[in-house]
């Protein structure tokens, strides 16, 4: 199980991919936006999207866990 | 007209810095501010502050209409609306004048025109100011491309129209190259923005970003305040200006001066405005575009020429003439140079949101900083990463260098990654000492120096 983490504090820009979708490793799953640059955020393995803890527009703190993907 | 009581509509370091000439004035100010910045140093600096809406920018600092009632119900005549948000927004600043306040700016039609890419192309080559030679209305085909860039001369960069963000763009340094990629950016262009106009640029090859401060009244006066040179950059983000300009001959400076008089002179310009300029290495200079605002750096300027531009802004918008309107008698001394302390990282350059747990400048003589931030606060990550502009003015260029690497040594930040050490490397290279460096320096230097900013 891989959780996809935010590096940074910001509010979420995009949000890529579905529950569901298959993934690959350094696949850009949701986009941040923080101090007006958006910040791609990345799976680093390959799998399943189980699930997707946040939606356009939410604040994020660093460290939050944004999706889990399943291999 | 008497102006007694000005909102100020934007936040951080330059709604203090507006607020401080404001005192010095004895105008009183009224502070707008987000749920972000209810501790900011801005707010507790006015002499009244009302919260505007949430964190995200299109809820707070830009609703022109809520800070247009806000100013009218606190009994504020004018609206000063710093760089950034609503300063350049010529629907704003009618409505402003609608409501029956001072709009502390030009005139909006004057922001619509110079705000248009082609419109103020068109109009300063009109005015005989120069341009970057290119094709406007596009090429349609391989041979009118060919016969378009013999004439502009190579090298040239082949864009599309709608294209953004270095998309659709390809240099190309001879016939050959133009002939391989016309078709290739034409079809790009198709895929990625769906329309395939594409049109030819001069490409201006070791560019130095110089620009100049000018100032018009109602009465028809228009001077300069010199020139800054803001090559240092990454990303097109300024990070470094220095006023004078190194490496600048009296005959070329000269002539951008006056290129930028007649640029202000052609849109009857009115309050303080910068005309940026991109000059080649072979001296030919040409109109990149004109920001109808007070500008970030504009520090430098007042350290050189000892005027306040603020007050300057503040007179002219009372409808008074400029403070000097002899050209003769705006002069500088010295050398100033301003750096833009960002909260990011010095290596991979992500943001650095986060608490200034210690914000110690030290010994700051001869050092003027205008910070938006204090020691103990947040830097949230909703507005943009600038910690604090640290302006170093000196007798000359070796010495402001010299005051800016002691200065550097000893100031303390803990909380969040800054770019500091950025400055302090940087400054010490042989391509800023020799000062004839162009828009690429920073990104080439860092490019050699890499891992070596390390904390």
């Amino acid at each position: 199980m891989t959780e996809v983490k935010a590096a940074m504090a910001g509010t979420v820009f995009t949000v890529n991919v579905s529950v569901g979708d298959q993934v690959e490793t350094g696949q850009v799953i949701v986009v941040l936006e923080s101090m007006k640059m958006e910040i791609p955020v990345e799976t680093e393995s390959a799998g399943k999207v189980t699930s997707i803890n946040v939606q356009v527009g939410d604040f994020v703190n660093e460290e939050d866990v944004l999706a889990i993907v399943e291999e | 007209m008497t102006l007694d009581k000005i909102l100020i509509a934007n936040r951080g370091e330059i709604a203090l810095r507006i607020a401080k000439t404001c005192k010095r004035l004895g105008v009183s100010t009224v502070a707008i501010y987000s749920e972000a910045d209810r501790e900011a140093p801005f707010v507790k600096e006015a002499d009244e502050a009302f919260p505007i809406g949430p964190p995200p920018v299109p809820q707070s600092y830009l609703k022109a209409d809520e800070i247009i009632q806000l100013a009218i119900r606190s009994g504020a005549q004018a609206i000063h609306p710093g760089y950034g948000f609503l300063s350049e927004n010529a629907g704003f600043a009618r409505k402003v004048r609608e409501a029956g306040l001072v709009f502390i700016g030009p005139d909006a039609d004057t922001i619509e025109q110079m705000g248009d890419k082609i419109e103020s192309r068109k109009t300063m080559s009109a005015a005989g100011v120069p341009v970057v030679p290119g094709t406007e209305a596009g090429v349609a085909t391989l041979n009118e491309a060919l016969q378009a860039a013999e004439k502009i001369g190579y090298p040239v960069m082949l864009k599309a129209s709608s294209g953004g963000g270095g998309i659709g763009m390809v240099l190309c340094h001879d016939e050959q190259a133009l002939g391989q990629q016309f078709q290739t950016v034409k079809n790009r262009s198709k895929a990625y923005f769906g329309d395939d106009v594409v049109f030819l640029e001069k490409y201006i090859e070791n560019a130095r970003h110089i620009e100049v401060q000018i100032f018009g009244d109602i009465h028809g006066n228009i001077v300069h305040l010199f020139e800054r040179n803001c090559s240092v950059q990454r990303r097109n983000q300024k990070v470094i200006e220095e006023s004078p300009s190194p490496s600048l001959s009296a005959d070329l400076r000269e002539k951008l001066l006056s290129s930028a008089l007649e640029a202000a002179k052609a849109v009857h310009y009115k309050n303080a405005g910068t005309v940026e300029f991109i000059v080649g290495g072979d001296d030919n200079f040409y109109f990149l575009e004109m920001n109808t605002r007070l500008q970030v750096e504009h520090p430098i300027t007042e350290e050189v020429t000892g005027l306040d531009l603020v007050e300057w802004q503040i007179e002219v918008a009372k409808g008074n003439p400029l403070p000097i309107t002899d050209q003769n008698a705006i002069r500088t001394t010295g050398h100033a140079i301003e750096y833009r302390l960002y909260a990011e990282d010095p290596n991979t350059f992500m943001p650095s949101p986060g608490s200034l747990q210690i914000l110690d400048w030290g010994h700051a003589d001869h050092v003027r900083i205008d910070a938006g931030y204090r020691e103990g606060d947040q830097v949230t990550p909703f507005y943009d990463p600038m910690i604090a502009k640290v302006i170093i003015h000196a007798e000359d260029r070796a010495q402001a260098i010299e005051r800016s690497e002691a200065f550097f040594a000893q100031v303390q930040i803990e909380g969040l990654k800054t770019n500091l050490p950025l400055f302090s490397d940087f400054i010490d290279s042989e391509e800023f000492k020799r000062g004839d460096y162009h828009t690429k320096v920073l990104s080439e230097w860092l490019k050699q120096h890499k891992g070596e900013l390390a904390k």
